[in-house]
């Protein structure tokens, strides 16, 4: 008589290879993400005891400045970031071509991405340093006056997210480059016949099958705006008076820094922070399962 | 879940106590966050000295980064606890008092005579009537500067602010700094308005207000920062501070760009190690403001603490008054290059800044423990965030003082 497990294997299979994976996810991410919104509507300092205060951590976000303050740069993060898209394009595109010694160009170009970001921090404020930096000094030397980026309100976000281009550029531009790779070769001879060439040549013929390279290139730079952290940490720590920060600094600071503590108004910022993040995430499963479906 | 994770702890302990039963010694379990150099050699000293007196008891030590140890203890008091863990006195340690993690020690305190051996600490040792710990050193805070560019400029060191308001317009005549700090970790400003406070409003006014039962849009707190914009107005403070951390000020002063630097005295080693000597390193007591007021000091405290955790009590308690004793003190800030807080105590005579500094902290008409300390957390993060903010941009004072206002309100409930 075949078992159960025997009669419907077809079925099964696929299931139990799923459920490590599928477990610690569940475990890891989903439970977690639940955990945190319960949390939020707590007041908590991680020793004493828990009280349910509703939806007071919220409201009290509505009139915090310094969440407005993150929001805001956590708004620009995201748009500025987005210039790693076109950057890491050119690069690529300059980078493609067969010259002697180019695969050493390549990879000096992708070196920022194998760095860690504490390291690209570390070498950022010292370019930006008052008094001995490169940047400061140059200023210093046109204007006479040096301007210390990370010292300024007015500066120090574009300061923190020209240093999280510098990787992000390269990691786009290795996307383009195995895309380019792929870029059918004699799709652009036909057009090369057609009389297409520079401008038109990139945009009707080399875009439009980098398409899927694209698509990945903005889902990554999108989730690394969102989770900037280390950057902001290592420069600045969120400073000048707290002028820098952004959603997931906050969060941090709140919850699990040496001032903070307070475990359900980190978990009311972090639910905000997943809210914006889920659109973008919908918007690219939306993306992708159409995609699929197409096929 | 806690008492869950507690039981595979002691479980995990009990595995271990047992093997090392075999060599017939207790073990005291000893976390500390002491890793800099100075403090790591000064804490070996003492558990030499303790293993020599108490031969059968053997001191486990987990050293931890100074800086990671403020977020370690939240999680080791409560999953791990030490016998013995090391704090700081005032209001950081009352959210451990409050939650019922540190055991009280008043009958160490009594058994020893504690209460008049370290009466500068008593108060800060302090909550609710009992004691929560043994403070083993302090350090002073001050103005040290630069004998070198006080010479050049041609300037006596000053008595009263106004004297040194005056040396400032004279620096800053030669291009140089008058006070310098690097506040990219937000503290060292706050040395700047803790004395500026205490010499204007005085110690119980500034207890008051750390104590939240003053608002910060009180006039006397206008009255500070008035004296300070004399400072931030005229561009006496180093420019971009904000983006400097303390030792990159100090080397300021080092190369003769900064003349005054509000600090503590573990500077000190900084300023040495960067060239300076007796002869042209200075140290002072922050001038007189308001005329006739008694002069407070600020001197953070450094403290043992038993944990309600801790497995190995007798021997903790034990360890505790061995720390508080005053040769053990002496020997061990002699290293440590602080103060004792034992009054039968005694400092290096050769030392001018540790002659001074026990000066001035014993003849304290009160003994701050710096603002992020006497502070609650919250309060102490949000009011440096403001103090760096005035330095940068003094006109925005009323908004700051409004924020720090709203935040003291939710703070203290």
């Amino acid at each position: 008589m075949p078992t159960f497990f025997k009669m419907h294997q077809r079925r099964l299979a696929p299931w139990l290879f799923l459920a490590p994976g599928a477990l610690f996810f569940l475990f890891y991410v989903i439970a977690p993400i639940f955990e945190s919104m319960a949390l939020s509507l707590y007041d908590w300092d991680g020793l004493g005891e828990a009280t349910w205060i509703g939806f007071g951590n919220y409201v009290e976000l509505i009139g915090d400045e310094a969440f407005y303050i993150s929001l805001k740069n956590n708004v620009l993060w995201l748009v500025l970031y987005m210039l790693a898209i076109p950057f890491g394009l050119m690069i690529a595109i300059f980078l493609n071509q067969t010259v002697w010694g180019i695969r050493a160009y390549k990879s000096l170009f992708f070196f920022p991405f194998v760095i860690s970001q504490v390291v690209v921090g570390l070498m950022f404020s010292w370019f930006y340093a008052p008094n001995f930096g490169l940047l400061y000094t140059i200023i210093e030397a046109i204007t006479g006056q040096g301007v210390a980026i990370l010292a300024d309100e007015r500066y120090v976000t574009y300061g923190i997210i020209a240093a999280g281009l510098w990787p992000q550029i390269a990691y786009v531009m290795i996307l383009y480059l195995t895309g380019l790779n792929n870029v059918a070769p004699d799709q652009i001879e036909a057009a090369r016949l057609d009389g297409a060439k520079g401008w038109k040549m990139l945009w009707y013929v080399i875009l439009p099958q980098l398409r899927p390279a694209t698509f990945i290139a903005v889902v990554v730079t999108v989730i690394g705006a969102l989770r900037s952290f280390d950057l902001v940490s290592i420069m600045t720590d969120g400073g000048p008076y707290g002028s820098s920060r952004v959603l997931s600094f906050y969060m941090y600071e709140q919850a699990l820094s040496e001032y903070g503590y307070r475990m359900g108004y980190g978990a009311a910022i972090a639910v905000v922070l997943f809210a914006i993040m889920m659109v973008f995430i919908t918007g690219f499963i939306w993306k992708m399962w159409r995609d699929e479906k197409d096929h | 879940m806690v008492h869950k994770m507690l039981g595979g702890a002691a479980l995990a302990v009990a595995v271990l106590m047992s093997g090392s039963a075999m060599a017939e010694k207790r073990t005291l379990v000893f976390n500390t966050d002491t890793s800099d150099p100075a403090p790591k050699a000064a804490m070996e000293e003492l558990i030499t000295l303790f293993e020599a007196e108490n031969p059968d008891v053997d001191v486990v030590v987990n050293m931890f980064d100074h800086e990671g140890y403020k977020t370690a203890i939240r999680n080791f008091l409560t999953a791990d606890a030490p016998d013995v863990a090391n704090w700081y006195a005032g209001n950081r340690m009352a959210p451990f008092v409050k939650a019922g993690q540190f055991t009280d020690v008043s009958d160490v305190w009594a058994a020893n005579g504690l209460t008049d051996k370290l009466s500068s600490s008593l108060g800060s040792m302090t909550i609710d009537g009992k004691q929560w710990g043994v403070p083993y050193t302090y350090y002073q805070w001050g103005i040290y500067y630069n004998k070198d560019l006080y010479k050049k400029v041609g300037v006596e060191v000053p008595k009263t602010w106004d004297e040194f308001i005056a040396n400032c317009a004279k620096f800053k005549a030669a291009g140089i700094d008058c006070v310098t700090t690097g506040s990219k970790a937000l503290w060292p400003i706050a040395g700047i308005f803790d004395y500026l406070n205490l010499r204007t409003n005085g110690y119980d006014f500034h207890m008051q207000l750390t104590n939240g039962e003053v608002p910060w849009t009180d006039d006397r707190v206008k009255a500070t920062f008035k004296e300070w914009e004399k400072l931030v107005g005229p561009g006496y403070m180093t420019a971009n501070h904000a983006a400097l951390e303390w030792q990159d000020a100090a080397a300021l002063m080092v190369q003769g760009k900064a003349a005054n630097y509000v600090m503590g005295n573990f500077a000190v080693a900084v300023f040495k190690d960067g060239g300076m000597t007796n002869d042209s390193l200075g140290f002072m007591v922050f001038p007189e403001i308001t005329p006739g007021l008694p002069k407070a000091e600020e001197a953070p405290t450094d403290t043992f603490h038993i944990p309600v955790g801790a497995k190995n009590v007798a021997d903790a308690k034990k360890f505790l008054a061995f720390a508080a004793r005053a040769d053990v003190q002496t020997a061990l800030n002699k290293t440590l290059g602080q103060l004792p807080v034992n009054k039968e105590s005694s400092v290096d005579a050769n030392d001018p800044f540790l002659t001074a500094g026990f000066e001035t902290v014993s003849g304290a008409a009160g003994v701050a423990q710096f603002f992020d300390r006497d502070a609650p957390a919250e309060m102490a993060k949000a009011g440096m965030e403001g103090f760096q903010e005035f330095t940068i941009k003094p006109d925005r004072l009323d908004a700051i003082l409004e924020r720090l206002e709203k935040m003291r309100q939710r703070v203290y409930k």
